[in-house]
């Protein structure tokens, strides 16, 4: 399953790269990306764990840049 | 500016007022001597105690740079070191260790004055962007109890009636019912010519409504709409990044602890063998400020945003990053022919009578045809331009293949092909080698001359070409299912380097397939067609690029690069927004990676202050953010 979020606050372009590292480490994540011009979000994962990935997703994105908040 | 940078932007004029005042500040006295905070110095020729300097600078220190000092522990706990944040620290806390705390707070102060630039900068492109794309509509009247109601565009069912005034922008796709206007499609094609349309023809959201009321029947729902479907592909196109893209990301995750380690050992080794800390220590600290390597980073994807931009604009969708990369190196461009470099349409070319007039001749073949729905007949009722007469044809037959057999104000007429004339003896005084078809028209028994039809090649067609060629092209190449005579027409009319007939569809594939083997390693194919039919051909190049797509689902779907109307010359244009993305970017990485390197080796030489080293770690940003906005201006 694709899935595209907005991002509010992401004001780095080095923060978003290493945001997509960190998500595609997530297990279940087959692919993710995300556009700092955009300011989206796109994940695509096991369909089945997806809620659970995304309570990941969110974490690992706080690490990496407490202000950038993801609309779920 | 948002409220967040206007917040930061009074924030910045505060600490620059306290640090003025701080450094004009005459000595303070205090009454004796406290620990840390005073210093002994001479007043008025006897000795006395002063406050230290670095409590005053101090305060202007904490105004500006509080939240850097607290992102950096923030990160350091959520184990993200070498970010900026605390490079910056490290930097200007060890300014104020070896006392020099003017510099400490002027480099906090033009960090922050820089990334707010930066910021306003990168939030400006992004919304001028935007606004290229802004063909969002915002609403759709709808007759509800024979009242005229303002509805969102998703609410909107197929079969309902929307009705849309002069000046607004068509919401949905659909039919016109009553009405008439002209279109201003100018937001979707970059074509600046308004579009007619009366009852009957469709409609396609994202124009602008230019004169008359309209009744639209709409024909699809808002998420399969035209705009629907460009707005999302655009939105999505940052994702297919770039391979210069993920060059520099690459590059950013082993330059920064690189620089910092660099820092480290400078810092360390020399003072070590010298002893002299004091000259050492600054010096490394200069290295840390260079080592963000953000003005790449944000720099790359900005230039190819804008390029995707820009092409947008002028009604040239591009899919991803990538695509416009490949298409800056394209060397070989393959075309359809059909509806590609020609009109798709077959039109009288000629006319040559013999023994008869001109006009009696396409009369003759006019009537004759009349009742036939071929192509090439309507072309023929077309040329001639009246309205056929049923009455004056009697007896019509078809002859399957062949042509057609009329009786024709009581004289017997023949047209149609040269198998018809030779099946009814009647002798061809020439054999014609005309590009195209030919119709042979025989009046009782004897030939009466003949007609050529045959698709014309689009009036900007040669021109497209010729620009390509311009824009660094090596090789045109035309594919096509006619014949070998009508394609050898074309392709010389045209000047094309090559061309291959009487190809099936699966034929094209293969032909491609043999042109990808055929072209240098360092350059890209792409193929041009007009999405009908060539779907596989059109994935199989490095590049597929479908023309006069509005309004064609199959195109936008299957091509990488989709020209929204039936001018070729849109694509020289997309050629040239390529190469000039791609040379922004190269300037961008050779200019922020040169100053850089050049202020690291002089910091190392002692002769860069930390002044030059902000510099090149925001102000490099922030050139390099100006100068990838010049792509929102590519023409």
């Amino acid at each position: 399953m694709k899935k595209t979020f907005k991002l509010i606050d992401l004001d780095c372009a080095n923060c978003a790269a290493k945001m997509e590292n960190a998500i595609k480490k997530i297990d279940g994540v087959t692919d993710a990306s995300v556009s700092f011009m955009a300011q989206k979000m796109t994940i695509e994962a096991d369909s089945a764990q997806f809620d659970g990935i995304m309570k990941q997703v969110v974490k690992v994105c706080k690490k990496v840049e407490p202000d950038c908040e993801i609309v779920l | 500016m948002t409220r967040k940078q206007k917040k930061m932007f009074s924030r910045i004029l505060i600490a620059f007022v306290v640090f003025i005042a701080a450094l004009l500040l005459p000595a303070i006295w205090l009454p004796g001597p406290i620990p840390l905070i005073s210093v002994g110095q001479d007043r008025n020729g006897c000795g006395g105690y002063a406050l230290a300097r670095w409590p005053i600078f101090l305060i202007p220190y904490l105004i500006i740079g509080w939240d850097i000092l607290w992102k950096a522990a923030r990160n350091i706990r959520n184990g993200q070191v070498f970010d900026e944040n605390f490079l910056m620290c490290v930097a200007t806390i060890g300014a104020l260790i070896i006392g020099e705390y003017p510099e400490a707070v002027a480099v906090m102060l033009f960090y922050q004055v820089g990334e707010l630039f930066q910021n306003v900068a990168v939030s400006r492109s992004r919304q001028s962007i935007s606004a290229l794309m802004d063909i969002r509509p915002d609403y759709a009247n709808i007759q509800r109890d024979g009242q005229l109601v303002q509805v969102d565009p998703e609410e909107v069912a197929v079969e309902d009636v929307i009705v849309i005034k002069a000046g607004e922008r068509v919401p949905l796709d659909g039919t016109v019912l009553e009405g008439t206007s002209a279109l201003d499609t100018a937001a979707l094609t970059g074509e600046s010519l308004p579009r007619d349309v009366g009852v009957g023809d469709e409609v396609i959201s994202g124009c602008v409504n230019l004169s008359g009321l309209l009744h639209v029947k709409v024909s699809k729902p808002f998420g399969q709409s035209t705009v629907a479907r460009i707005l999302d592909l655009v939105e999505n196109s940052s994702e297919k990044k770039a391979q210069a893209e993920h060059f520099i990301t690459k590059f950013a995750r082993y330059y920064t602890p690189i620089v910092v380690f660099a820092a480290l050992a400078l810092a360390v080794v020399p003072s070590l063998t010298t002893g002299q800390w004091g000259t050492w220590v600054p010096r490394a600290l200069n290295f840390l400020v260079v080592s963000c390597p953000c003005a790449l980073v944000i720099s790359i994807p900005l230039s190819f945003f804008g390029g995707i931009g820009g092409a947008s604009k002028q009604g040239i969708l591009v899919k991803g990053s990538n695509y416009l990369e490949a298409l800056a190196q394209v060397g070989v461009v393959v075309f359809d022919k059909t509806g590609t470099l020609t009109q798709g349409e077959f039109a009288v070319t000629a006319v040559h009578p013999e023994g008869i007039g001109e006009g009696e001749l396409l009369e003759l073949a006019a009537l004759a045809e009349q009742f036939s729905t071929h192509p090439i007949s309507k072309s023929i009722v077309a040329a001639w331009g009246g309205t056929p007469d049923q009455g004056r044809a009697a007896e019509v037959e078809e002859v399957a293949g062949h042509g057609v057999r009329a009786v024709i104000d009581g004289r017997q007429v023949l047209a149609g092909n040269r198998k018809l004339m030779d099946r009814e003896n009647i002798s061809v005084a020439l054999d014609h080698d005309h590009p195209g078809t030919v119709i042979h028209v025989a009046v009782e028994g004897k030939y009466a001359g003949h007609l050529v039809i045959a698709d014309r090649p689009k009036a900007t067609s040669a021109q497209a070409l010729r620009e390509l060629k311009a824009a660094g092209v090596r090789e045109t190449v035309m594919l096509t299912g006619d014949a070998q005579g009508a394609a050898q027409a074309v392709a010389q009319e045209l000047g094309l380097d090559q061309f291959y007939a009487q190809l099936l569809p699966a034929d094209k594939v293969e032909r491609v397939e043999a042109l990808l083997q055929e072209k240098k390693p360092r350059e890209t194919l792409v193929f041009v067609g007009d999405g009908i039919n060539d779907a596989p051909v059109l994935s199989r190049a490095d590049i597929g690029v479908a023309m006069g797509a509005l309004g064609s689902d199959a195109a936008i779907e299957a091509a990488d690069i989709v020209l929204m109307d039936d001018d070729l010359l849109k694509l020289p244009v997309a050629v040239r927004i390529a190469s000039q993305t791609l040379s922004i970017v190269r300037q961008n990485v050779v200019f922020a990676l040169g100053v850089k390197l050049l202020v690291l080796a002089l910091s190392a030489a002692g002769r860069a202050n930390m002044w030059a080293a902000v510099f090149a770690d925001v102000g490099v940003s922030v050139l390099a953010i100006l100068n990838a906005s010049r792509m929102l201006k590519a023409k």
